[in-house]
């Protein structure tokens, strides 16, 4: 018991050294001169998080003009309260954009600590569910670490994250909304995940499609294996006694409860509640800062419009960009529709088929829409490469981990080397970096694959490890 | 009745047109003039500046008028698009600030940015403006044979506010800096002039000569006025301006000199044009050759004077041909002013009097080698590019003091602090992307905060292929500066495959900045009242503020691969297919455990189908479902008997598809 206890404290003061090691690290990259010429990457900045168009929205608008004159900002005006006064205040003798690398570096921190807070809930509901069904053996052998301190961790030392970081992009916020969002619905908190939602939505719209998968989260609770269980559970229950623990009855009976309780409306409907009020806040907030300027009409033609019609063709990690500047105009909103049409028409399928893991569900959603976003920048792989770390554990046989863990390393090396053969040094042309592109594009399209095959494959495992005692009679 | 006696006066008026015309009413309402001003450069060149002028009344109820010497034309234009002011130049080269001279009304009105610059003031409502602009540039694209009317679209044109001429929001502007100008914009302008290029100063304008020049510059200048004058509604003036600097052939003339590189090459019209002018356009009401003779070049003949006065002490002549020492005549001058402050002298020719037998040829030859300068705008302005590649760069727009700051800062040294007001108009095509919270102002190279200099900044961003970015602005900059650099940071825009000209690695054109100091007057003031009735010295004495364009503008962007567009389409199409198939792949692929329990479970509709669906192959396979395992079901599933169905079916549906579209 004392060397558990030891080991804990051990383990607890280890991870926070990693995390304060992370955010020092970060420091230091932000003392580079100009930031080491990250906030003009084409992978971190892309015309919805690049700083410099924040700060050139900024400037308009205190030049009583609309931020959205000119196409340069297409962000949230919240996010130009925000971060506008920042873009402007210089410190003597510090790099330029400090107070703004600050708000970044406290967002990447506060988004691994509710990774971690929402993996510790996910873990604690997990287990529950396991010893429940009785297989809570499964769990003797992964004492190494909890699934969310190494996801934070995962989240805080990928290189991507920190490229995002330090490149100043608004990703970092919006990522940290989305984590908000997940780690309300977890603990059950509608007003911190409607609120995380919300702004979400206003920030990139695409996370608007996570609110199937929080309301599941919601009604039924954190990931458990497939609800029939528990009914096959309660059903043969006399059949094995020797499966389930005696000293937790008492708890069963709660998640007995809890888990029977097929959905529960309560939380949806709270969190629907306050949902709109919520968006009513943002929009009344909007509303009031570009009144002068067009109103709320004109902000969302100029975000939302601005993400759906892909008007800025300038390159990203993303596939589209090349694809609109090539193809013919007449076509153009044929496949605008198309491409936007695939992120919606895999919901309902995934939906249906993984509605008894809503948090994976959620991720699956996340990795989805970074994926086939219209500007697509490396922040948004940080997110669903950080909430990997969740899932760790039960994805750790993983098909083409190896393959894939390559993919991506070759493919962010290569990427700025063939950016600089394009663009600076003209000796290769434009299909040079497309080639990339369409590499990183086919990574993460067999992530997705393997990521869902494997996490099919568990259940299947736990099935397996579950028929002898049902089917056997 | 009253539809009758109208008719018997429009009938009356017919049969007396012919003899109304040719009383003297016509002849006052409309004037035809022709100019040529000649002008030695201090670099070895001669400008030549042609400027004829046609005046004529314009009633408004008059719609199918007849003109006598006005191009019809150009009246209907007028009419039709309600013009109060327009301006086309058509040019070719540039104009050289730091040797031609940044002062003198000839640089300022007549220097244009290279290509064509068109700006228009219109006399119509505020929302009318664009549609009349569009309008116009249709019609002067068809009159000149140019591409101006590519100056339609919103993205090409913009509206100053200030900084280049105040008209209360109905002025546009425009430039295609791109433009080759050639004689085909040429013969067009000439038809314009009553005589066209048959008499008077319009046939020295040789064309192969005019071609081979180093800067050559036609502009066509419409003012309508509405003023109630001589009892007419309004009044046109057609301004039309031919401004060449040529390079005297120098095999011809100073050879003879040792110190041939010293010496101004001697040239006569013959010699620079190849022709002699046969006598004057007869419709032209005056018809004149002016030389004018620069401040700078004054004084340097003045010295040179004084110093041969001290050899020999014999008298020189008149007090108006006192600075003839430095260069001879052919021609004896009809009169000669002399600037008031300034000190530049113009000999006035009258070419009344000659004829094919008498030809006018005026010809100067330099006796000693004279080196002057022209005088200078306040601040000399150059523009250029920094940064290297093909993803961001920066425009600078660096203002360096010249000879006339330096004496300004010494004649105004008892005033406190004296402030040099500059104008700057800034106009970038959407694809430069510029951040203009980037503004930077380096003032004698160390950096300023730019709201301590800059009075007023107006600024509008270029929206994305809908609207070109313009920056107005106007800097108060203390007069003893040295050097002043604007600098201002872009990224550059990537264009769709369809908006790259043909030549897309030949790059971009940025449109010349306006540089203009409105404290200074470029007019010059000439002593005698009698050569006010002169249209050109009546221009030349006008009070305009000095103005100067810079350089254009040449910035590469990148390409796309312009030959492989289905390429891109097909790869970036299987990707999405890659995509959907495999999700989709993955997500209906069921375990045996599941479908058994599906089996188990009472069968509600859709369970029932499913059974159904699985079990069919099965039995097809000859196998009982039961012994099912998932690895066997996952490998088999490509020769899922359903697959080879839906195949056929598909195979099927295209076959009748085939047959009926037929």
């Amino acid at each position: 018991m004392k060397t558990e206890m030891a080991m804990g404290k051990k383990k607890v003061q280890w991870f926070w050294t990693w995390i304060f090691g992370s955010v020092i690290l970060r420091l230091i990259l932000i003392y580079f001169p100009k930031n080491l010429n990250l906030s003009s990457r084409p992978e971190v900045s892309t015309p919805l998080t690049s700083i410099r168009r924040l700060a050139e929205g900024y400037w308009l608008k205190q030049s009583s003009m609309s931020p959205y004159a000119g196409s340069m900002y297409h962000g949230s005006p919240l996010l130009l309260t925000l971060l506008g006064p920042l873009t402007v205040t210089r410190i003597e003798g510090q790099p330029d954009h400090l107070l703004c690398s600050l708000v970044f570096v406290m967002a990447d921190v506060v988004a691994a600590m509710l990774i971690c807070a929402a993996g510790k809930k996910l873990q604690a509901a997990y287990s529950s569910s396991l010893q429940f069904i009785g297989l809570h053996h499964l769990l003797e052998n992964s004492d190494v670490l909890p699934s969310g301190d190494f996801a934070a961790l995962v989240y805080l030392w990928n290189p991507f994250t920190i490229v995002a970081c330090v490149g100043l992009s608004t990703s970092a916020i919006e990522n940290l909304m989305v984590v908000l969002s997940l780690y309300g619905a977890c603990a059950r908190l509608a007003p911190v995940a409607a609120f995380g939602w919300v702004m979400a939505t206003h920030l990139s719209l695409y996370p608007a499609i996570l609110i199937i998968p929080l309301t599941l989260l919601l009604g039924y609770g954190p990931d458990a294996p497939p609800r029939k269980l528990f009914w096959r559970r309660k059903n043969p229950e006399v059949d094995n006694p020797t499966s389930s623990d005696r000293s937790c009855l008492e708890d069963e009976s709660i998640n007995e409860k809890r888990m029977l309780n097929i959905f529960s409306w309560r939380p949806v409907v709270l969190f629907l509640f306050w949902a709109l009020l919520w968006s009513s806040y943002v929009l009344v907030l909007c509303g009031i800062y570009v009144q002068q300027h067009g109103g709320l009409r004109e902000m969302f033609k100029r975000t939302y419009g601005f993400i759906l019609t892909i008007q800025d063709l300038s390159p990203n990690i993303g596939a589209l960009w090349y694809f609109f500047a090539e193809v013919f105009d007449f076509f153009r909103s044929f496949f605008l529709i198309v491409f936007h049409g695939n992120i919606l028409l895999m919901i309902v399928p995934l939906a249906l088929r993984l509605n008894h893991r809503p948090f994976f569900l959620a991720f699956v959603y996340i990795v989805i829409s970074s994926m086939l976003k219209s500007y697509p920048s490396v922040g948004d792989s940080a997110l669903y490469l950080g909430l990997l770390g969740l899932f760790a554990y039960e994805l750790k046989d993983m098909q083409f981990s190896f393959f894939l863990f390559s993919g991506y390393v070759g493919v962010s090396l290569l990427s700025p080397v063939m950016h600089n053969l394009w663009i600076w040094r003209g000796t290769g042309n434009a299909n040079f970096y497309f080639a990339t592109a369409i590499g990183y594009a086919c990574l993460q399209v067999l992530y997705l694959f393997s990521l869902i095959f494997t996490s099919l494959l568990v259940l299947i495992l736990l099935l397996s490890l579950f028929s002898p005692l049902v089917f056997l009679n | 009745m009253a539809l009758a006696s109208t008719a018997t006066f429009a009938l009356s008026l017919l049969l007396f047109l012919p003899i109304l015309s040719s009383a003297i009413l016509e002849k006052e309402e409309e004037e035809f003039s022709e100019e040529l001003l000649l002008k030695p450069l201090p670099d070895r060149k001669v400008l030549a500046h042609f400027h004829f002028q046609t005046e004529a009344s314009m009633s408004e109820d008059s719609f199918a008028r007849h003109h006598h010497l006005f191009p019809k034309s150009i009246s209907q234009l007028v009419k039709k698009f309600h013009i109060k002011a327009m301006e086309l130049s058509f040019t070719q080269g540039r104009w050289n600030y730091e040797r031609w001279g940044g002062f003198d009304p000839i640089s300022s009105q007549n220097a244009k940015p290279p290509g064509v610059e068109l700006w228009a003031v219109f006399d119509v409502p505020q929302h009318q403006v664009d549609a009349s602009w569009k309008n116009l540039t249709h019609s002067l694209s068809g009159l000149f044979c140019a591409s101006i009317n590519f100056l339609e679209s919103s993205s090409s044109y913009s509206a100053p506010k200030w900084a280049f001429q105040s008209a209360l929001g109905r002025l546009r502007y425009g430039t295609l800096p791109r433009e080759a100008v050639c004689t085909e914009n040429l013969t067009p302008w000439l038809k314009l002039l009553p005589c066209r290029d048959k008499a008077g100063l319009s046939a020295l304008m040789d064309r192969p000569s005019i071609y081979r020049s180093f800067y050559h510059s036609q502009r066509l200048h419409l003012t309508a006025s509405r003023t109630v004058a001589d009892g007419l509604d309004s009044g046109i003036i057609l301004e039309q301006a031919l401004t060449v600097v040529l390079e005297p052939n120098i095999q011809r003339a100073g050879m003879s000199y040792p110190s041939e590189t010293k010496i101004q090459p001697s040239w006569s019209l013959s010699s620079i044009f190849g022709r002699k002018i046969n006598g004057r356009c007869v419709l032209a009401k005056s018809s004149n050759v002016y030389l004018q003779v620069e401040r700078g070049l004054v004084t340097k003949l003045e010295e040179l004077q004084e110093n041969t006065a001290a050899y020999a002490s014999n008298d020189i002549g008149t007090d108006d041909l006192r600075w003839n020492l430095g260069f001879d005549l052919t021609v004896t001058p009809d009169r000669v002013h002399r600037e008031l402050e300034k000190n530049s002298v113009l000999y006035e020719y009258s070419i009344n009097g000659y004829k094919d037998t008498e030809q006018f040829d005026l010809g100067l030859t330099w006796k000693h080698p004279v080196v002057w300068s022209s005088s200078h705008a306040p601040l000399y302005a150059s523009r250029f590019l920094m940064g290297s590649g093909n993803e961001r760069g920066s425009i600078a727009i660096s203002l360096k003091s010249t000879d006339l700051t330096k004496g300004f800062v010494a004649a105004s040294d008892l005033e406190e602090r004296c402030k040099l007001q500059v104008n700057v108009l800034q106009i970038v095509p959407w694809y430069i992307k510029v951040y203009y919270h980037t503004l930077q102002l380096l003032v004698d190279e160390k950096p300023q905060v730019v709201t301590d200099f800059v009075e007023r900044m107006s600024v509008s961003p270029s929206e994305d292929k809908v609207s070109l970015g313009m920056m107005e602005l106007i800097l108060m900059l203390p007069c003893d500066i040295k050097s002043a650099v604007l600098n201002i940071e872009f990224d550059k825009g990537f264009l769709h495959i369809d908006e790259y000209p043909p030549d897309a690695n030949q790059g971009f054109d940025i449109p010349s900045a306006i540089i203009s100091f409105p404290d200074f007057d470029a007019g010059l003031q000439f002593s005698n009242n009698s050569i006010s009735n002169s249209p050109m010295l009546s221009k030349l004495q006008e009070n305009r503020p000095v103005l100067s364009y810079t350089e254009v503008l040449l910035v590469p962007l990148t390409t796309p691969d312009f030959s492989m567009p289905y390429n891109v389409i097909t790869i970036t199409c299987t990707i999405f297919a890659l995509y959907f198939g495999s999700l989709l792949n993955v997500l209906r692929r069921r375990v045996g455990e599941e479908e058994r329990l599906l089996k188990n479970k009472d069968a509600n509709k859709v369970a029932f189908l499913r059974r159904i669906l699985n079990k069919l192959p099965a039995r097809l396979r000859g196998r009982s479902s039961e012994s099912t395992q998932p690895e066997q079901q996952s490998s088999s599933s490509f020769i899922n008997p359903i697959l080879i169905l839906k195949v056929l079916l598909v195979a099927g549906i295209a076959v009748v598809w085939q047959y009926y579209s037929k």
